[in-house]
């Protein structure tokens, strides 16, 4: 990580808990921030939402010169929303060294 | 748990992006599969995927000449370009010059000449080398990358003995010049054909390409002394060779031309004032221009069908593969008043776009991960399936060509919910109101011009026309000018100015030059496409979108999609059609893209970019989301701020205006408006709007624009 990039305050679970609620849409600015440092290069470790079937997805890795993803088939969503927040979670652990659990 | 992966195991493509009834058709197929056996069938296409919230994919089959089951072969994919000249007279002690400029030295060997077993190449560390069959002489120093270099090279057969000399240009901090003198094995005679930027494969095909530029090449041997001058037939496939032997080439997979060359110093930005500043070519390993696959079947549509979207749909033992194509009314056949234009130049543009899949912080950009589906995952298994223009080179410049003489991934109903897939909610609508309408296309409308629009009353858009040749904008402005009704029915488009080389059927090229939102950027100097035409946005070249539709591009973000709300334009007489039987003061807080009908990319109604004063802005989008971003055209600057959440100019603008000659135009000014027509089984304030815009579109009821 950046040294000047901002840091992820792991005690922000309102945020965490404001981002499940609404993946999609308007977000407080707390939570853009937190989103914009997860979703640097360096953060957002590549990941990608791969639909395997009509509304079933997966997420996976994207590979470097053309490669295809890598897919992580050991979870399977219903929604994209639920892909999301599980990306969402890893890169809070990645950030944080923390899993980030809610209430 | 296992997760059953289903990935397409047969693709295709058709000689053509639009057919008319009783057309014939050939299509090429290739099976990856043992079994070597295929299904075909012919489907029209009434509704794609449109997750959750929309009605899902719908298609009807149609019996056809195509179905049944075929046996197939796996077919090579021509790939990569070069240059070759085919008839070369008997060679003996030979001199080759050439002027190369490396894009990606060390990628693996790069011949940039060859003449048979006598290749002269980068070799895998990037140094030039000349080899006769496994025996190199190398300049023994990379070459750096981006640099010219003047590389010679010098063999006899009869004894062998050989040299190599690279001279970089002079510069500030240009390298050292190299040079080698040694012996090859003799008796090697050089022979044709001769490849420039690749050499001859083991299959009758091409193989170790090169990436750059070659420039000024020259071959001397006995009394032949060629010297191809690649300033001369920019427009063309050819390659000239101005010395008495005429020993003239062509090329293959369209390598880019007009491009800067080892003269090129700033004072002239168009190939055209003066060819010797571009009298280089651009190669790459990936470009394609022509598959070259075996016909596998040749077949007749059916006399009698509907015009809409079709598809040829292969399938093998696994996923389907759609082969999509638009079916139109032959000309002077009988004609709908409506006609709904598809948006093929823009597919085109998408198709087979690779880069999503690729790492990097996508999400800045977008406001959500990427998401893909199968299908593509097996085009990022198939490299040879070649680019989009939004994808980049392995050597990182923009891609600017795409063709349709390969298979395409983005002409069917499935997949990301964009363009072609997402047109389809427009097909679905129609055909849930009831009206007659026909389907036509970019490409037709580029082939036929004004004549194609002169039948119908009133032409609907797709969801988003993004690229257009002035020969199209044309055509639409000549069907305004006679009181033609245009519906522009999503945003960003009428956006990039592209071209249809005359060199390479099937291809577009465009140039991102100077501005605009850009999946990268065209190099300086070059700014003028191959036919001569300035590339770039049509808002820098005379003819911003907002002219004839009223509205053009202004933001965008994916996260989700906005409403729209009326404004008091909307109670004026004019528009009184426009909201009959519409009480709401909020349209379209509803849809299958995201949840709105304002979102995706957004346009606005601006009277600096040419906006007609008499339109009416009836609605505007409000309270978009962060993931909004004001486009960079926009920004001179850049500033905070400029989001959705925190700039409330981000919206989209819903507009109307009549035309001179009774005609008009009605606006969306939003992508993803199209998704919102079916909500609640097409009982909502959007399918109400269009259908009352449609009914009187085709009204022959002349327009009146309204007394200053
Ligand atoms: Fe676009």
């Amino acid at each position: 990580m950046l040294r000047n990039a901002p840091p992820i305050d792991p005690a922000r679970l309102d945020l965490a808990a404001e981002y499940r609620a609404k993946p999609f849409g308007r977000h407080s600015p707390d939570l853009q921030a937190l989103l914009n440092v997860m979703r640097r290069a360096e953060n957002c470790q590549d990941l990608i939402l791969v639909s395997i079937a009509p509304n079933r997805w997966v997420l996976g890795h994207r590979e470097p010169d053309g490669k295809p993803p890598t897919l992580f088939t050991d979870q399977v969503f219903d929604r994209l929303e639920d892909g999301e927040w599980e990306g969402f979670k890893r890169r809070w652990r990645a950030l944080t060294g923390q899993e980030l659990v809610l209430p | 748990m296992t997760v059953e992966l289903k990935k397409p195991t047969v693709v295709g493509y058709v000689d053509r992006l639009y057919a008319y009834p009783g057309d014939e058709v050939t299509l090429r197929v290739s099976v990856c599969e043992p079994t070597k056996r295929y299904r075909a069938e012919l489907v029209r296409l009434v509704c794609g995927e449109t997750g959750p919230k929309g009605p899902g994919v719908k298609e009807e089959r149609v019996a056809s000449a195509v179905d049944g089951e075929h046996d197939g072969i796996e077919q090579r994919t021509s790939f990569g370009s070069h240059g070759i000249v085919d008839n070369l007279p008997a060679l003996g002690a030979v001199a080759i010059s050439v002027l190369a400029y490396p894009t990606l030295p060390g990628r693996g060997r790069q011949a940039l000449v060859a003449l048979g077993t006598l290749r002269l190449v980068l070799d895998e560390t990037g140094a030039p080398a000349l080899l006769v069959g496994d025996r190199a002489l190398s300049a023994g120093v990379a070459l750096r990358d981006q640099w010219w270099h003047r590389i010679e090279a010098r063999y006899d057969p009869a004894t062998g003995a050989a040299a190599i000399a690279a001279t970089p240009f002079a510069g500030l901090h240009a390298d050292r010049a190299q040079s080698a003198e040694g012996r090859l094995e003799a008796g090697a005679a050089p022979s044709g054909p001769l490849f420039f930027a690749a050499a001859p494969g083991p299959d009758g095909g091409a193989t170790e390409h090169f990436y750059g530029k070659l420039e000024a090449p020259r071959l001397v041997s006995g009394t032949v002394d060629a010297q191809w001058d690649f300033s001369r037939g920019i427009d063309t496939a050819r390659i000239e060779d101005v010395s008495p032997s005429r020993l003239h080439g062509r090329l293959v997979n369209a390598p880019k031309r007009a491009v800067t060359g080892s003269r090129w110093d700033g004072s002239v930005h168009h190939w055209k004032l003066d060819p010797s500043h571009y009298a280089a070519i651009h190669f790459h390993a990936d470009d394609l221009a022509d598959a070259e696959w075996k016909p596998s079947l040749r077949f007749k549509l059916p006399e009698r069908m509907k015009s809409g979207f079709y598809a040829i749909k292969l399938t093998g033992s696994s996923l389907p593969f759609h082969v999509g194509l638009i079916v139109s009314p032959r000309p002077g056949a009988r004609c709908a008043k409506l006609a709904v234009l598809a948006s093929t130049v823009t597919y085109l543009a998408y198709a087979n776009y690779r880069r999503r899949m690729s790492p990097g912080p996508f999400e800045l950009a977008m406001g959500t991960l990427p998401t893909v589906d199968l299908t593509d995952v097996f085009l990022a298994e198939h490299f040879e399936f070649g680019h989009s223009t939004y994808d980049v080179y392995r050597d990182g410049y923009g891609v600017g060509h795409s063709t349709f003489r390969r298979p395409l991934f983005n002409f069917r109903p499935t997949g990301r919910f964009w363009n072609f897939a997402m047109d389809l909610c427009i097909i679905d609508w129609l055909d849930q109101q009831g009206i007659d309408y026909d389907v036509i296309s970019d490409h037709e409308l580029q082939d036929r011009g004004a004549d194609l629009l002169s039948s119908y009353r009133a032409v609907m858009s797709a969801s988003h026309p993004e690229y257009y040749s002035s020969e199209m904008l044309q055509a639409v402005e000549g069907f305004l000018s006679r009181g033609g009704r245009f519906m522009y029915m999503g945003g960003n488009g009428f956006y990039w100015r592209v071209t249809f080389p005359p060199a390479w059927p099937g291809m577009i090229e465009l140039r991102r030059a100077e501005d605009g939102t850009r999946a990268w950027e065209e190099m300086p100097g070059q700014y003028n496409h191959a036919t001569g035409e300035l590339g770039g946005l049509w808002r820098r070249n005379g003819w911003p979108p907002n002219m004839l539709f009223g509205v053009g591009f202004y933001a965008q973000g994916f996260d989700n999609s906005s409403y729209y709300r009326r404004t008091a334009a909307s109670c004026d007489p004019r528009a009184a059609f426009l909201f009959a039987g519409i009480d709401d003061e909020i349209i379209g807080d509803f849809g299958a893209s995201g949840d709105g009908a304002a979102g995706l990319e957004i346009d606005i109604y601006d009277r600096r970019l040419g906006s007609p004063p008499h339109g009416l802005v009836v609605a505007s989008s409000e309270n978009h989301s962060n993931a909004f971003m004001l486009v960079n055209e926009e920004i001179l600057s850049n500033r905070q701020g400029q989001d959705g959440a925190q700039n409330p100019a981000i919206r989209a603008d819903m507009v109307f205006f009549e035309t001179p000659s009774g005609g008009a135009v009605f606006s969306t000014g939003s992508i993803a408006f199209v998704a919102s027509l079916a909500h609640d089984n097409y009982r909502n304030n959007v399918s109400r709007l269009i259908r009352n815009v449609v009914d009187r579109f085709i009204d022959p009821q002349p327009f009146a624009i309204p007394k200053p």
